[in-house]
């Protein structure tokens, strides 16, 4: 069993069925891609993995831990981080302080705080939010404020803000959604540059092509709450199924 | 110095000095002088300047910081005074005792009113937390009687027990003192036509302003206080970040409600009564007006909008159409009457009327409050673009 597996989840909004017996088993330090068309359940299927929301019937576990009924800020702790459709920054504080943020929770995830200490006077977890930053290439910007900053960068900033906190799953939603096609293609390097550099799973919710073959060993593809089929990029190319669900023919 | 940087370092000190020298400051016109009703030198006012400001400080903790706008903050000033004013009746006249009970008491308080308020946020929490308050203020009116003597207000009086001074309460009431050193002694200095008083209490409640500053300026700068800001500004990657953040909003509410008991706390000891008027929510939305005019999130903001505003209600509105009859009085009668008649609404009992102009003009131009005026001023006199001392959180 794989690091992140999911069993017969189900998830209904009213009348509307999501997810339908969703099963899918992440290899541990694989790139896991889900795609699909619009109105698929892909993103349904993430906040069930984070905990936003809860899945009528089904098991999601992280390290055969289950992960179902806990807050978001639990399973953050057991090594779960998520990147956001639209960066989701800290974006009152400069570059630097919001890479201390996660630097911070992750050395004192309860509620430990030295409330009088002066958060510059912590040289180990300023060292270490640099480091970060020289490693995503944007230590020149460690003082720019984070809301003045382009797209790109602030799902740079996103991205350092999620390693800092050296996570063993990350979760990636649509990270190239409404991007230019250069700041896409950055984004593709960087993700390849993070994964060569660590050890790391990801699973990315996405449904530009380009991305997803690029990048992913293995991609599974949702139509209408259910899982297609689940295979090695090269097999899904061509596959009869996808092209159905996709263009709506019968191939 | 003393675990800040030099720029705060720097700010604590012009505090300090503002402070100390503010019965000079506030006095910049001669006794006799007609302008002399502009002085605001005197030890009732400049205690209310300091002890707003303390007020002030504490709520923008929790507003500034934190971004929880609380309408019900008066209900820990209140709650502040009728534990002093206890204090006094039951235990001594030494207003220490009384400001460590008005600081526990608010302190508790709040922590109960945070842990029901901060289940919502924005508009939700600030209805719950005015809920709260006006509930607060109705309960001392009526039903809690015994414990705040409704509308009369918690007074002393000659038969209370105060079991540590009993022996010196013969004949009058006894007053407030801190360790014999008595609240309301003064000395005057009088020099070249200017009268300068320097009263014991004014003096102790500005000490305790620095300290209740020196305290936040270092929450400011802590990473209780970054992670604060962070809740501020995106609650959502605070939760994805693996942080709790009720923990985090309960903590600040419940140190700006201390802020809050202490500056009740020495309301009472300035002058040893407590009605339940100070839990109204217009007391709730006054200091909403000084945290907003002063720059909300700044450090010195809170401070100079309670002064802001506690000078207006002294001194504007003392101003009455005589006055301006007076000062108009060298025009032709025709003009100084269609003067006085154009002036008149903005002063004496008109004086919320400026105010509320002042207040939209620094909302509309200076978003960042009066401190954002000072900073732009700073920068077009050339003291360099970084004199911007508090703008992390702006």
């Amino acid at each position: 069993m794989g690091i992140l597996n999911v069993q017969n989840v189900n998830k209904r909004f009213g009348g509307l069925k999501a997810l339908s017996n969703v099963n899918l088993d992440v290899k541990e330090n694989t790139v896991h891609a889900v795609i699909g068309p619009n109105g698929a359940g892909k993103s349904t299927l993430l906040n069930c993995l984070v905990g936003k929301l809860i899945p009528d019937t089904g098991t999601v576990t992280f390290q055969d831990k289950s992960v179902l009924g806990k807050k978001p800020f639990e399973i953050n702790q057991m090594g779960i981080s998520r990147v956001f459709q639209t960066p989701e920054i800290f974006s009152d504080l400069s570059v630097l302080e919001n890479v201390m943020i996660p630097c911070f929770a992750r050395r004192d995830g309860s509620f430990k705080v030295n409330a009088l200490s002066n958060m510059m006077g912590q040289r180990d977890m300023v060292d270490q939010a640099e480091q970060m930053l020289i490693d995503l290439h944007m230590i020149d910007k460690r003082n720019m404020h984070a809301a003045s900053m382009s797209r790109g960068d602030k799902r740079r900033l996103e991205m350092a803000m999620c390693l800092v906190q050296q996570p063993r799953l990350l979760l990636l939603d649509e990270p190239t959604a409404g991007m230019a096609r250069a700041d896409t293609n950055n984004t593709i390097d960087l993700l390849k540059q993070i994964k060569a550099e660590r050890d790391i799973t990801m699973v990315i919710i996405e449904h530009d092509m380009h991305v997803v073959f690029s990048l992913s060993d293995r991609i599974t593809v949702l139509a209408q709450g259910t899982p297609l089929v689940e295979d090695i990029p090269e097999n899904i190319k061509g596959h009869p199924k996808v092209k159905e669900a996709y263009l709506g023919e019968a191939a | 110095m003393l675990g800040l940087n030099r720029r705060d370092f720097a700010m604590l000190l012009l505090v300090a000095a503002l402070a100390l020298f503010a019965p000079f400051i506030l006095n910049p016109f001669p006794t006799a002088s007609g302008l002399s009703q502009f002085n605001a030198g005197y030890p009732d006012l400049m205690q209310r300047f300091v002890i707003f400001g303390i007020f002030a400080i504490g709520f923008n903790i929790l507003f500034g910081l934190t971004g929880y706008l609380s309408f019900g903050h008066a209900a820990f000033l209140g709650v502040g005074s009728y534990s002093a004013v206890w204090m006094f009746k039951l235990l001594s006249m030494n207003v220490l005792p009384a400001l460590v009970l008005s600081v526990v008491i608010a302190g508790l308080f709040a922590l109960l009113i945070g842990y029901v308020s901060l289940r919502r946020s924005g508009i939700y929490f600030s209805i719950l937390t005015l809920a709260f308050a006006q509930m607060s203020f109705n309960l001392a009116y009526s039903v809690l009687t015994p414990i705040t003597n409704g509308e009369t207000g918690l007074q002393l009086a000659l038969d209370d027990p105060r079991i540590l001074d009993a022996a010196n309460t013969a004949g009058s009431v006894p007053v407030t003192s801190l360790f014999g050193l008595e609240m309301r002694s003064a000395v005057t200095l009088d020099l070249a036509g200017w009268s300068f008083t320097f009263s014991v209490g004014y003096y102790l409640c500005a000490l305790i302003m620095l300290v209740a500053f020196y305290i936040s300026v270092r929450l400011f700068r802590s990473p209780f206080g970054m992670m604060l800001r962070a809740i501020k500004t995106n609650q959502q990657r605070v939760n994805y970040t693996g942080l709790n953040s009720r923990p985090y909003t309960l903590a600040a509410f419940v140190i700006s409600g201390m802020y809050a008991g202490l500056a009740g706390g020495l309301l009472a000891c300035m002058d040893p009564l407590a009605g339940a008027d100070r839990m109204q929510w217009t007391a709730s939305g006054e200091v909403v007006l000084m945290t907003i005019l002063g720059g909300a999130g700044t450090l010195i903001g809170p401070v100079l909008g309670a002064g802001f505003i506690k000078y207006f209600e002294n001194i504007f509105s003392k101003i009455n159409d005589s006055i301006l009859h007076q000062w108009f009085s060298f025009l032709p009668d025709w003009m100084e009457n269609l003067l006085v008649n154009i002036f008149y609404p903005f002063v004496g009992k008109g004086w919320h009327l400026t105010l509320g102009i002042l207040f939209m003009l620094v909302v509309i131009f200076l978003p960042g409050g009066l401190v954002q005026g000072g900073q732009k001023i700073a920068r077009k006199l050339g003291f360099g673009k970084k004199s911007n001392s508090d703008t992390p959180a702006e």
